[in-house]
């Protein structure tokens, strides 16, 4: 394995962060654009804290300690047993081994911070920050390492092949582990949130509350895609031994899934709607990003368009049926963009994938019982953690923050002192 | 309504995993985990269903 590449790749990573953090910010209103920026600071900062503290002793690492159990004769790992304040992680140049354990360290750390930015995008402009930082940390330390270690740490998904005759679950970019997770986030704190005042109507038709700063948007788009490749070499390098020289497929694969996201959610915004819809197709982006991150090393460029163009479509009308049909508010598109494309981009990987055992069937079957555990364990646990959070530290800002605005009521000054504050658009005239 | 819900996915997630432990027969094994996966779609319906009448209830 080349590590100084698989290390190179890692440091590109937080691009995404950043480019997520415009992105989030960019959509909401301008009200709010500092508290989502500190917010996402915040969360990041906490999550690496929270991850390199506690959650790598439980996501673990190949061939490292677990938590197992024998049922129906077959060996469960299902949680990681290593030593909290990574003992054991030692930079020893003479362990190559340690070092590889540092670099999985390194790329969780950041894919954890990755995963707890996803759901503001979900709560903006009415998710205090103290809670923020809380369910932030507690996604890190506990939430994201479990199925992280199912996935990346040899735990009982990597080992259905051995365990089950099926192929193994294969997320090489983390679609499932930090999109679809961050994305489950996302849905729970909408849920447990509900709308922003003055959203939907009685009757309930939503209201268009149209994002403060759409260039940002779409330059955040264009960070997000370096670090994306980042993510996605990485994860394949140290987690499925994808060789050096196969690393430049995963680049090609990332723009061209992305491209076709984008494309796709112009056209389909274009005939839907006579004009592109910028918001909605920089979601596509995205969303191409994020369905073609479970199988960026194992598909060929063709398919990576077909992933993209696939999760740019579905995207625009999730994020449709989401506010019309099922009320959730998501300014950001958090839930179509991240859980939705990320469940079609593992599935993906069954219909797409060319593996060297040639088992697509089989790698079929594993990548829906990965979904199913996602939906069916991960998406009740996270929520239940989430009304048991909101109810001893209260998510959401009271009535009058709603109307001030994030940045009045919880930082005292707004991201743009010196424009004009235009009168509220949404109280009737 | 809410706790019914997770129930249903939890419970989906039970139904796949028994799938993978019992059956050995390929066909019976991906007919049970598209029932198990089922079942968590339910489980998710139930969860939206109950957010949708809580914010009725609301107003």
């Amino acid at each position: 394995m080349n590590q100084m590449l698989c290390l190179l790749c890692i440091v590109l990573i937080p691009l995404a962060a950043a480019g997520l953090a415009l992105i989030h910010q960019g959509l909401g209103r301008s009200r709010s654009a500092a508290h989502a920026m500190l917010a996402t600071v915040c969360a990041l900062g906490i999550s690496a804290i929270a991850f390199v503290l506690f959650g790598f002793a439980w996501a673990g690492f190949a061939g490292g300690p677990a938590h197992s159990f024998m049922a129906g004769g077959v060996h469960w790992d299902w949680l990681g047993a290593g030593s909290f304040f990574p003992n054991g992680v030692g930079v020893d140049p003479a362990d190559p081994a340690g070092y590889t354990r540092a670099l999985t360290l390194c790329l969780e750390m950041f894919a954890a911070g990755l995963a707890a930015i996803i759901p503001l995008s979900a709560g903006t402009d009415r998710w205090r920050l103290a809670p923020i930082c809380l369910a932030s940390a507690v996604l890190s330390a506990i939430l994201f390492p479990i199925f992280a270690h199912w996935v990346w740490g040899a735990g009982w998904l990597a080992q259905l092949g051995v365990s089950f005759g099926l192929s193994r679950f294969v997320d090489a970019g983390g679609a499932g582990v930090v999109q679809v997770v961050g994305g489950l986030m996302a849905v729970s704190v909408a849920w447990v949130l509900g709308p922003r005042r003055g959203k939907f109507a009685d009757d309930g038709m939503p209201a268009a509350i149209p994002g403060h700063n759409i260039v940002m948007v779409l330059f955040g788009c264009l960070l997000a895609l370096v670090g994306w490749i980042g993510l996605d070499s990485a994860a394949s390098i140290l987690f499925y031994g994808v060789a050096p020289q196969q690393i430049v497929w995963v680049v090609i694969n990332a723009m061209l899934s992305a491209s076709a996201g984008c494309l796709a959610a112009v056209t389909v915004t274009r005939a839907r709607y006579r004009k592109p819809d910028a918001s909605l197709s920089a979601n596509g982006w995205v969303a191409g990003l994020v369905a073609g991150s479970a199988s960026c090393a194992f598909v060929t460029p063709a398919a990576a368009i077909d992933i993209g163009i696939v999760a740019g479509v579905l995207v625009t009308y999730m994020i449709e049926i989401a506010e019309l049909r099922l009320q959730v508010d998501d300014p950001g598109g958090a839930v179509s963009v991240h859980a939705g494309a990320g469940i079609w981009g593992l599935i993906a990987v069954g219909l797409f994938g060319h593996f060297s055992d040639g088992t697509t069937g089989s790698h079929l079957v594993a990548q829906l019982v990965g979904v199913a555990a996602l939906l069916g364990f991960m998406l009740p646990v996270i929520y239940g953690v989430n009304i048991l959070i909101d109810h001893y530290m209260p998510y959401r800002v009271d009535s009058d923050g709603d109307w001030q605005g994030m940045d009045i009521r919880e930082l005292g000054a707004g991201a743009y002192p010196e424009f004009v504050v235009h009168a509220d658009e949404f109280v009737p005239r | 309504m809410r706790l019914v819900g997770c129930l249903l996915l939890l419970s989906g997630f039970f139904l796949v995993l028994a799938a993978l432990v019992m059956l050995p027969g390929a066909q019976a094994r991906v007919a049970f985990i598209v029932a198990g996966m089922g079942v968590e779609v339910l489980g998710v319906t139930l969860l939206t269903r109950a957010y949708t009448a809580a914010q009725k209830d609301q107003k």
